[in-house]
């Protein structure tokens, strides 16, 4: 049998209405209108969710440690691929650079 | 020819059931899928300025209602897995069909969301925001519906007591599923 | 819920298996030796039809507008179908088949001692999606308009629009077999990881994997954490193609360049996933023919995890030239340059392990030092494409499809023959003739060199790739330059004749060939300790690992080898 019956299991129901609580605020923290806010209501509070209904839920709080470290990794390579993405994908246009020797002798083309 | 399980599947050397560690696996590979496609979205989303208008006419309700359904079913199969371990197979039986029907509802609210916003216009091609507002949700939907499927196979195994352990494997999957949708609902619904 | 079913327990059910039909027996069988065969065996096929695609074209270059032997004449469409699927079945119909799949599914319950893989019937479903994803490439070339012709990168446009690339089935064809193929992999993977994690035998610590074992698995879990950002991509390559979405057309909005970051983030990894599984099968190839231990086991197994994490940092330096900022190059050059530190440690193991060994030149060992000579070309010529200064004038030459042949032939084909060679026997139960193994192993070596060097010479002249005929360049059709054309594509065809040896050796072998015994090469790793071929559910008695797999001779010991089961005395 498994680890959880020797572990006094969590109160789903009460994780529920904590992320229902939580659900809650992020519709309502974007209704103010603040661009902040929003953010940090819309995508904090999803994190914040998202981690509880990993750690309870998935029973994550009580898994072995390298399962967390093998998520963490898929996490941090998309954040990788994001952020290698991110220079070209922003600047589309291809501007990105200026031919600095060619600067002085020829008009840059904008577009 | 009976199948039967090889001996190398009731081996656990780590200490986490085979079943268990394999669905880790695939959601550690569901992580890389679901990871590019909203990289992509959301570079496009932060480079052009005019997708939070079309954002804004996504259904938030709809999305607020899902976010709802699918919490909830969340709820329903981690109590159906208490009740496995619990050895109650009739109530992890009843908990599988609420969180398929949790499932139902969902793909109900979503099918009634994609109506509305095709007969508005905005079908796949409108613009490369809702190309992407389909294949977020288009494929997180197939998720939900493979889910479903899964689960319901397993409930009839769950309530004759086989293989009980099955219960927490799916639920770990529905709540990645779950997860997906935590993520997704801000991205294309909140944000504008 | 661990079941505790104790190992005799479960062993007692094969007591009542009848004897099976052909075709639950080896076709729909959930064995995993049958399956890693069923593998090879398309692997095998598809190197066939792959390296026919390499004749016509090779021709077409030496003799433009002549027509070919056995195809006929190759219009530019033909030619473009044909580099862009040879390229494709090349990488991901042969050497991914062949290497993990293949060889991870035959070795990885023999070599941690364990009767089979742990989800079987997963298996076996793995096995046939890629079979419908051979089939559908295969399709893809009769379709109307012919097979996908924009080269095995795919880049849109030209992939997306069948306005650019004429293949208005072929494309989408094209991408739908390598997303099967994906999918297939990616549940192989799943079940060679969580093998491998659980289901080791008794005693077998980490440190007690054989090390090709190991890479299969990290090479599984690289291709997953590479992957799926591609499968992503493919599905919106796929509605751009058939549904008119648009997200790679810069004309509404969407960006080509998106599509060359999902493909390399995928792309450069794939390479690693191919060569630690060639790089695993050397190590244990040059270890048991040297009689000597590993050099640096673990060293080794740091250098791959190190190769592997490295691996995610480097694809966009095959993007140099396609506007990407130049900071992003210069960083991109750094850690391509860096992944070559672990991988060259890597092979200075291999090398350190041969010296001072008693060395056997058996075909499957000459084959194995061949691929660290071969290999070593590719990668050094590689450092010269990952650095961005040089490779802007190398981009896209034969250059880079030389470098690239050096890195891809030794991994797939050398590779494959050194695995070959060495687990023939334990396949089949009969050993491969060696001297037609030694015919068979230089006719493959020189050739291969004597196409791909007039290819770099070329490549520095400036050769553009992907040219169908050079006369309509009068820079690149000087005579000295089409003589090298022509050589290159003899050693072509001496090496494709040289292959014959192989099939005539393979083939009467099987039935001929001296009996090979449980363990003909004297090798300490699990699979050697079970008849050949083992029997269906490996091992009689589930075997007890007491000593690391690479204990050869060790001092008063009364063998030189001692397989890891052994109990004898502890070392
Ligand atoms: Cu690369």
């Amino acid at each position: 049998m498994n680890k959880e019956q020797t572990h006094s299991h969590p109160n789903y129901v009460k994780i529920y209405f904590i992320l229902l609580g939580l659900f809650v605020v992020s519709i309502v923290g974007p209704l103010i209108g603040i661009k902040w806010v929003t953010l940090i209501t819309a995508f904090g509070i999803a994190l914040v969710k998202a981690v509880m209904v990993g750690a309870y839920f998935m029973h994550l709080n009580i898994e072995k440690r390298f399962i967390r470290y093998i998520l963490y990794t898929a996490l941090l390579f998309m954040i990788l691929l994001f952020a290698g993405l991110a220079p070209d994908i922003l600047k589309s246009e291809g501007n990105n650079w200026v031919n600095v020797s060619t600067v002085n002798t020829a008009t840059i083309d904008q577009h | 020819m009976s199948f039967h399980p090889p001996l190398a599947t009731s081996r656990s050397m780590t200490g986490i059931p085979t079943g268990r560690l394999a669905v880790w696996w695939i959601i550690a590979s569901e992580i890389v899928i679901f990871g590019g496609l909203i990289a992509s979205y959301l570079l496009f989303r932060l480079h052009y300025s005019e997708w939070a208008e079309y954002a804004s006419h996504t259904n938030t309700v709809a999305g607020a209602v899902n976010t709802f359904v699918l919490l909830t079913s969340s709820l329903f199969i981690v109590l159906a897995h208490q009740a496995a371990i619990e050895k109650n197979k009739e109530k992890a039986f009843r908990f599988i069909w609420f969180t398929i029907g949790g499932g139902g509802v969902f793909l109900l609210v979503k099918a009634y969301e994609y109506t509305t916003e095709i007969a508005h216009g905005y079908t796949l091609f409108a613009n490369n925001f809702w190309g992407f507002y389909y294949l977020a949700t288009g494929l997180h939907g197939l998720h939900v519906i493979a889910g479903m499927i899964i689960m319901g196979i397993i409930s009839f195994d769950v309530k004759k007591g086989v293989k009980l352990e099955r219960v927490e494997y799916i639920g770990v999957y529905w709540h990645f599923v779950d997860i997906v949708w935590l993520f997704l609902f801000p991205l294309f619904y909140i944000a504008k | 819920m661990v079941n505790n079913i104790s190992d005799t327990d479960s062993l007692s059910h094969k007591d009542h298996h009848t004897e099976a039909s052909f075709w639950s027996k080896y076709i729909f069988s959930t064995d995993h030796k049958i399956i890693g065969m069923q593998y090879i065996i398309t692997g095998i096929v598809m190197a066939v039809i792959g390296g026919y695609m390499a004749y016509v074209f090779r021709m077409q270059l030496a003799f433009p507008g002549k027509a070919v032997p056995g195809y006929g004449l190759v219009s530019p469409l033909d030619y473009n179908m044909l580099i862009t699927n040879h390229g494709t079945i090349m990488i991901f119909w042969v050497a991914m088949p062949i290497l993990i799949a293949g060889l991870g599914n035959y070795l990885i319950p023999l070599m941690i001692g364990c009767d089979d893989m742990v989800f079987p019937r997963i298996n076996r479903l793995s096995y046939q999606i890629f079979f419908i994803s051979t089939l559908v490439i295969l399709i893809s070339f009769f379709v109307p308009g012919g097979g996908f012709g924009g080269a095995w990168t795919a880049y849109p446009p030209l992939s997306s629009e069948a306005i650019y690339n004429h293949t208005p089935w072929g494309a989408p064809l094209w991408v739908i077999a390598v997303a099967l193929e994906f999918v297939a992999f990616l549940m192989g993977g799943i079940n060679f990881i969580t093998t491998t994690m659980n289901a080791r035998c008794k005693g077998m610590k980490m440190y007690d994997i054989p090390i090709v074992v190991w890479m299969i698995v990290i090479a599984s879990i690289i291709f997953m954490a590479s992957v799926g950002p591609l499968i992503a991509g493919a599905v919106m390559l796929l509605f751009d193609q058939t549904l008119g979405t648009s997200f790679y057309n810069p004309m509404n909005g969407g960006d080509p360049v998106l599509w060359q970051h999902l493909f390399w983030f995928f792309g450069h990894p794939e390479v690693y996933v191919v060569l630690l599984p060639a790089m695993g099968i050397v190590a244990e190839v040059i270890t048991v023919f040297s009689r000597k231990k590993l050099f640096g086991y673990k060293t080794i197994l740091y250098t791959t995890f190190a190769t592997g994490i490295l691996s995610f940092f480097v694809w966009a330096h095959h993007q140099f030239i396609a506007g990407i900022d130049p900071r992003m190059a210069n960083i991109f050059t750094i850690t391509t340059v860096m992944i070559s530190i672990p991988v060259g440690e890597m092979l200075f193991c291999y090398i350190a392990t041969l010296y001072g060994g008693s060395i056997e030149f058996k075909t499957a060992m000459l084959f194995a030092i061949a691929f660290l000579a071969e290999f070593l070309i590719g990668g050094v010529t590689g450092i010269y494409l990952g650095a961005s200064g040089t490779d802007i004038y190398f981009h896209d030459t034969y250059f880079v499809l030389a470098h690239f042949h050096y890195t891809f032939f030794p991994i797939a084909v050398i590779g494959f023959f050194t695995a070959i060679y060495y687990w023939f026997p334990k396949m089949f139960g009969r050993k491969l003739n060696e001297t037609l193994g030694k015919i068979h192993f230089w006719g493959t070596i020189i050739p291969f060199n004597g196409i791909f060097i007039p290819l770099f010479i070329l490549g520095m002249g400036g050769q553009h790739r992907r040219i169908y005929n050079y006369n309509h360049f009068p820079d690149l059709s000087t005579p000295s330059q089409q003589d090298l054309r022509v050589f290159a594509t003899t050693s072509m065809v001496i090496m494709l004749v040289f292959q014959i040896p192989f099939f005539i050796n393979f083939i009467s072998s099987l039935f001929k060939g001296e009996k090979a015994g449980n363990n003909p090469w004297k090798a300490n790793t699990l699979e050697w300790t079970v008849p050949s071929p083992p029997p269906h559910g490996n091992f009689a008695e589930m075997p007890e690992v007491y000593r690391p797999p690479y204990e050869y001779s060790v001092p008063d010991m009364d063998n030189d080898y001692c397989p890891q089961n052994c109990s004898g005395k502890k070392i």
